[in-house]
C-alpha cells in the first residue's frame, strides 16, 4: 500500500541509480583498483601499495600540494568577496554620477562573455596580457620602457601560483556574482536595508551583518563548486601556473598521459589523493565559514552600527573593476589574435592581418558545432529535468535514501576526469555502448548534472513554502503548485542552471573524445587538439566560437524571465482595467 | 602462341613453363593477397588517431584521405588527439572490457615509448609490414631506422611514414652565431642569460633535449644503446648533471619554470622572450614562417656532431575494425609519390623514409624537383643522425632530473 502510493519516489531512485550511480561507481572503481595495484589490462592482478609509495616519493609533491591549496583557496575566497561586494555595489544608489555607476544596468551583459568563454581561452588571453612579452608590455614598449626585447620577469607562471589564482578569480567572479544576484531575488533586500539603515547601520554594515548571512546559505553549494574546480583545474594551471613542479591536478594529468603505461598506477593513486584533498578542503572551507558566521553574529549582537568602510570600499571596487577589465581585455585580445597573421614584440597591434582561420573554419565547423549543440541541449535538458524531478519528489515524499544519492551525484567533480573516464569507458563497453551520441550525452550528463543541481538546489529549498501552502489551501493540486508556483517563481534560477549546464557540456573534451571513441568531433575536441595551447590565432577563433553557444544560453536565461514577467504584468493590468 | 611453342625443344619448354608458372604463382599469390586486402578495404573508413597539434599534418592527412578514397574507395578520418597516450588508453580500455574485435581505433601515429608500451601489452596487429607492396622501397635490414624504433625492434608491427630530426630554431636576426655544441651552449647562455630554456622534462621534447646533451657529453655514447643499469647511468650521466648545474642559473627564469611543450616554446621565440627553440622536424622553421607562427628570419641549426633522429610510424591495434583498410592507407603513405608530396616544403617538409637506392630514377627526379626554402636545411646540412638511446635511459633521465631540480 505504502509502496504503491510513493511509486514515483522509487522510479526516480531507480533512474538515479542506473543513470548516475552505477556509471559513477564504474568510473571510480577502476581507478581505485588501479591505485591498489590491480589493473588486469596490464596483467596486474595482486593488491599492492607500491603505487602509493611511488607517489609519495615523487620529488616536489609538497610544493605541488602547496600550490594547489594556495591557488584554490585564495581564488575562491577573493572571488566570493568580490562577488558579494559586487552585489552590494550594484544595489547601492551612488550620489556621484560616475561613469561606473552609469554602467550598473549593463553589468550582466559584461559578465556573460567571461562566464561563457572556455577557461583555457580566458587563461591564454590573460597570459598574453600579463606576460613580459604580452600586450600591456607591448603597449608601453619601447617608447616608455625602452625594451626591444621583453625582460625575464615572472608576471605569469610565478612560483607561488598567484597568477593562476588571478586567472581563476577573473573567471569565477562572474559565475558567483550572477548566482548571487539571482539568489538575492529571494531576499527582500531593499526593505531590510532601509530598515537597518533607519536604525543607524551604515550601508556596508547592513550588507555585512544582515544581507550576507542570509545570502550565503543560498550560494553555498555554488561556492563549493568553485572551490573544487579551482583545486582541480588543468586547463588554467597549464597556462598560468608554475610547472616545476606543477599543481597536483596537472601533475596527475601528466602521469596519466605518460607514454609508460605503468604510470597509470601511481597516476590513479594521485587521482584518489586529489579527490581526498578536495574533500578535506571542502571541510576546511565550511569550518572557516562557520567561524566567520560566529564572529559576524557576535559583532551583530554587539550592536555597533559600523563605519562606512571607506577604505575597504575603495580597495574592493578597484579590485572588482580590475578583474572585470582584465577579463574583458583577455577576450578582446583573443578576438584580435583571431584576425592576426603576425604580431611581434613590441608592436602594439598586429603587423599583418588575416581572416584565414575564420575562413578555414567555415569548411570545418558545421558538423562540430551541430554535435556540440546537440550534446549540450540534450545533456543540459536532461540534467534540469532530473534535478527538478529529484527535488520535487523529495518535497513530496522526503526520504533519507536521497541524501546518499545527493552525494554520489557530486563524485564526478571530485576525481580528475581522466581517472574517471577510463573506468566509465570500460563500463560502457561492457554493456555494449561503443561510442555514439547517446553514450557521449550520457557521459556529459554525469558532469553536467552536478553543476545544474548545485546551482539550483539552494534556490529551490529557499523558496518560501507559504506560497505553496496558500495555493494548496485554495484547492490547487500538487501538480498545479509545481507548475504554477514553483516553476514560475524559480524560472530565473532554473534557466540559469540550464545555461550553466550548456556551458559545462560545451567545454567537455575528454568525455567526448574517450566515450565517443574519437568519432564524435565537437568544437572543443577540435579546439583542444589543434591548439595545444600554442597558436593564439586558433585559440581566438575557437574560443570565441565555443563562447557563442553558452553566451546565447546565458542571454536567454537573463532576458526570458524579464520578458515573461512583463508579459504577465501586462495581462494582469488588462484584466484589471 | 601455339606456333612459337612448336619450335621450342620439349625439355626447354617444360623448364620455361614451370619457371613461368612458379614465378607467376608466387607473384600472383602475393598480388592476390593484396587484391584481397583491397577488396576487403573498399568502402571502409579508417579512423586514424593522430596528434592534432600541427595544422599542416592535419591537412596532409586530409589530403591522403582524399587520395585513398579516389584510388581505393577507402576514406580516412583523423581523430585529432592532444596526446598519443589517449589512443593507447582507448585500446587498453577496450581490452579490459573484453572487446577484442570491432575496436574504435584503426590506426595510430606512434613511436618510441608509446610503441613499446603497446608492443609489450600485445595491443598491436601484425606483423604486417611485409604484406604491403610498397615495403619494397624500404630498407628492412635489421639495423635500419625503419626496423628499429628507439632501440626496440619493430618486428613488422608498424610502418614508417615520416622522418623526424631534432633541430634547434633561432631567429637569425638576433642570433648570428648559434651554439653548435652543448659546451658552446653553456658559454652562450652565460653571455645571454635568460634567453635559453627547454620544454618541461615530463614532455617528450624536454627529454629529447636532455638526451641530445647526454649523447654529446657522455664519454662513451655506445653505452646508451644498452639498457641503463644503476652503475652505467650514474657514470654515463655524471657529465650531464655537471653541465646542467652550470647552465641552470642562466636559463630563462633561472631554470625554475619551463614552457609546457615545444609549441609554446616556439611561441616564446616568436614573442622574443627567448632566442632558441626546439623541434623534432627539420622543416619546423620553414613551416612556422609559412604559417606566420615564426618570423621570416627563423632558421634551424643542428649541433655539429649531429642530432637525434627517429622515425614516425603508423601501427594498427590488434582489435581494429578496419584492418585491411588501415593497411591500404599505410601502403599509400609509402608510395614514392606520396613521400615526395610530403617532403614538399609547402606541404609538410618531412624527409622521406624510403631507401633512395630502391626507388626508380623517375621518382628520384620527383624528389629533386621539389621547391626549396632558405629555412629548410638539406639532408647534407642536417649532418649525421644520432641514435635514440634505449628507452630505459629516458625513464631514468626524467627521474634523476626531477630529483635534482624539481622541489
Amino acid at each position: 500500500m505504502r509502496f504503491s502510493k510513493s511509486w514515483p519516489k522509487w522510479v526516480m531512485l531507480a533512474i538515479l541509480v542506473i543513470g548516475i550511480l552505477l556509471p559513477v561507481l564504474a568510473g571510480l572503481g577502476e581507478t581505485t583498483w588501479a591505485a591498489f595495484g590491480i589493473l588486469p589490462a596490464l596483467g596486474k592482478y595482486s593488491f599492492s601499495l607500491t603505487a602509493w609509495q611511488h607517489l609519495f616519493q615523487l620529488p616536489g609533491l609538497t610544493t605541488s600540494l602547496r600550490l594547489t591549496l594556495v591557488s584554490g583557496f585564495l581564488s575562491t575566497a577573493v572571488a566570493l568577496i568580490l562577488a558579494l561586494f559586487g552585489c552590494a555595489w550594484l544595489h547601492g544608489r551612488s550620489t556621484k554620477h560616475s561613469v561606473l555607476s552609469k554602467l550598473k544596468p549593463f553589468t550582466a551583459p559584461f559578465l556573460v562573455p567571461i562566464l561563457a568563454a572556455p577557461h583555457a581561452a580566458v587563461a591564454i588571453g590573460l597570459a598574453f596580457l600579463l606576460a613580459p612579452s604580452g600586450w600591456l608590455a607591448r603597449l608601453f614598449s619601447p617608447w616608455l620602457t625602452a625594451w626591444q626585447l621583453p625582460p625575464d620577469w615572472a608576471t605569469v607562471q610565478d612560483l607561488w601560483g598567484l597568477s593562476l589564482a588571478l586567472g581563476l578569480i577573473i573567471k569565477e567572479l562572474p559565475f558567483l556574482w550572477l548566482i548571487s544576484l539571482v539568489a538575492l531575488k529571494q531576499i527582500n533586500v531593499s526593505r531590510q536595508l532601509s530598515l537597518s539603515q533607519s536604525m543607524g547601520y551604515s550601508y556596508a554594515s547592513s550588507w555585512y551583518k544582515i544581507i550576507f548571512p542570509q545570502l550565503y546559505p543560498l550560494i553555498r553549494l555554488p561556492v563549493l563548486v568553485v572551490l573544487v574546480y579551482s583545486l582541480s583545474t588543468v586547463d588554467m594551471a597549464q597556462i598560468l601556473g608554475p610547472n616545476n613542479p606543477p599543481t597536483l591536478a596537472l601533475a596527475t594529468m601528466r602521469w596519466f598521459n605518460d607514454a609508460n603505461v605503468a604510470m597509470l598506477l601511481p597516476a590513479s593513486a594521485a587521482a584518489l589523493s586529489l579527490g581526498m584533498l578536495m574533500v578535506v578542503s571542502v571541510f576546511l572551507w565550511e569550518m572557516s565559514i562557520k567561524l566567520i558566521m560566529v564572529i559576524t553574529k557576535a559583532l551583530t549582537r554587539s550592536g555597533s552600527r559600523g563605519r562606512p568602510w571607506k577604505l575597504a570600499t575603495k580597495v574592493l571596487s578597484t579590485a572588482l573593476s580590475a578583474c572585470l577589465i582584465l577579463g574583458l581585455l583577455s577576450l578582446a585580445v583573443l578576438a584580435i589574435w583571431s584576425l592576426t597573421w603576425r604580431w611581434s614584440f613590441p608592436d602594439a597591434l598586429p603587423a599583418s592581418w588575416s581572416y584565414a582561420y575564420w575562413q578555414n573554419l567555415v569548411t570545418n565547423w558545421p558538423l562540430a558545432l551541430l554535435h556540440s549543440i546537440t550534446l549540450a541541449l540534450g545533456s543540459s535538458a536532461l540534467a534540469v529535468v532530473l534535478s527538478v524531478a529529484w527535488l520535487e519528489v523529495q518535497d513530496r515524499y522526503g526520504g533519507h535514501l536521497y541524501r546518499l544519492t545527493f552525494w554520489f551525484i557530486y563524485l564526478p567533480l571530485l576525481v580528475p576526469q581522466i581517472a574517471f573516464l577510463y573506468g566509465l569507458k570500460i563500463g560502457f563497453l561492457r554493456i555494449g555502448l561503443n561510442g555514439g551520441m547517446g553514450a557521449v550525452m550520457w557521459a556529459h550528463l554525469l558532469f553536467v548534472l552536478p553543476y545544474v543541481m548545485l546551482s539550483l538546489v539552494d534556490s529551490w529549498r529557499a523558496l518560501d513554502k507559504r506560497y505553496v501552502q496558500v495555493a494548496e489551501s485554495l484547492g490547487t493540486s500538487s501538480w498545479g503548485c509545481f507548475w504554477r508556483i514553483k516553476l514560475s517563481l524559480l524560472l530565473q534560477p532554473l534557466l540559469l542552471a540550464w545555461a550553466i549546464g550548456m556551458a559545462v557540456s560545451i567545454s567537455q573534451y575528454l568525455p567526448t573524445l574517450m566515450i565517443g571513441a574519437g568519432k564524435i568531433e565537437s568544437l572543443t575536441t577540435e579546439a583542444i587538439s589543434l591548439a595545444s595551447g600554442a597558436d593564439r590565432r586558433l585559440v581566438g577563433v575557437y574560443g570565441l566560437l565555443q563562447a557563442l553557444v553558452p553566451m546565447l544560453a546565458y542571454g536567454l536565461a537573463l532576458l526570458l524571465p524579464r520578458l515573461i514577467t512583463l508579459k504577465m504584468r501586462d495581462n494582469h493590468m488588462r484584466e484589471l482595467s | 602462341m601455339a606456333s612459337t611453342l612448336n619450335y621450342l625443344p620439349p625439355t626447354r619448354l617444360v623448364t620455361m613453363l614451370s619457371i613461368l608458372t612458379l614465378g607467376l604463382l608466387s607473384q600472383l599469390s602475393h598480388a592476390d593477397q593484396w587484391q584481397q586486402t583491397l577488396d576487403q578495404a573498399a568502402g571502409d573508413t579508417v579512423y586514424w588517431h593522430a596528434w592534432g597539434g600541427d595544422t599542416r599534418t592535419n591537412d596532409f592527412i586530409t589530403w591522403a584521405g582524399v587520395q585513398t578514397a579516389a584510388l581505393y574507395d577507402v576514406k580516412v578520418k583523423q581523430v585529432k588527439l592532444s596526446s598519443t597516450s589517449e589512443a593507447v588508453t582507448q585500446v587498453l580500455a577496450e581490452k579490459a572490457a573484453g572487446q577484442n574485435t570491432q575496436g574504435a581505433v584503426d590506426m595510430i601515429w606512434i613511436n618510441g615509448a608509446n610503441f613499446l608500451a603497446m608492443k609489450q601489452q600485445q595491443l598491436l596487429h601484425g606483423p604486417f609490414v611485409a604484406q604491403l607492396p610498397n615495403a619494397k622501397y624500404l630498407d628492412l635490414s635489421p639495423t635500419s631506422s625503419a626496423t628499429v624504433d628507439f632501440t626496440e625492434a619493430v618486428d613488422g608491427l608498424e610502418v614508417p611514414w615520416r622522418l623526424a630530426r631534432f633541430v634547434f630554431i633561432v631567429d637569425s636576426d638576433r642570433v648570428k652565431n648559434p651554439p653548435l655544441s652543448m659546451a658552446h651552449m653553456l658559454t652562450w647562455a652565460k653571455q645571454n642569460p635568460g634567453r635559453l630554456t627547454h620544454p618541461v622534462v615530463s614532455n617528450f621534447m624536454g627529454t629529447t633535449f636532455l638526451k641530445q646533451a647526454l649523447i654529446e657529453l657522455t664519454p662513451d655514447p655506445n653505452v646508451l644503446q644498452q639498457p641503463a643499469t644503476q652503475e652505467s647511468f650514474a657514470s654515463a650521466s655524471a657529465p650531464l648533471w655537471q653541465w646542467y648545474d652550470a647552465i641552470k642559473p642562466y636559463l630563462w627564469r633561472q631554470g625554475q619554470s619551463f614552457p609546457e611543450n615545444e609549441t609554446i616554446q616556439q611561441q616564446m621565440l616568436s614573442d622574443g622572450a627567448i632566442d632558441i627553440a626546439m623541434a623534432f622536424d627539420p622543416a619546423a622553421a620553414a613551416a612556422g614562417i609559412a604559417s606566420g607562427l615564426l618570423p621570416p628570419s627563423a632558421r634551424v641549426f643542428v649541433p655539429s656532431q649531429g642530432s637525434l633522429g627517429n622515425v614516425s610510424f603508423v601501427a594498427i591495434p590488434y582489435n581494429a575494425s578496419h584492418i585491411a583498410a588501415a593497411k591500404v592507407v599505410a601502403n599509400f603513405l609509402l608510395q614514392p609519390e606520396t613521400q615526395a608530396h610530403m617532403q614538399n616544403i609547402d606541404v609538410l617538409g618531412s624527409f622521406s623514409v624510403l631507401d633512395t637506392s630502391k626507388i626508380s630514377h623517375q621518382h628520384t627526379m620527383a624528389f629533386s624537383a621539389l621547391p626549396t626554402s632558405e629555412a629548410l636545411p638539406t639532408l647534407a646540412e642536417l649532418g649525421p643522425t644520432l641514435l635514440e638511446p634505449h628507452a630505459s635511459w629516458t625513464t631514468q633521465l626524467k627521474q634523476e632530473w626531477s630529483k635534482r631540480y624539481s622541489q
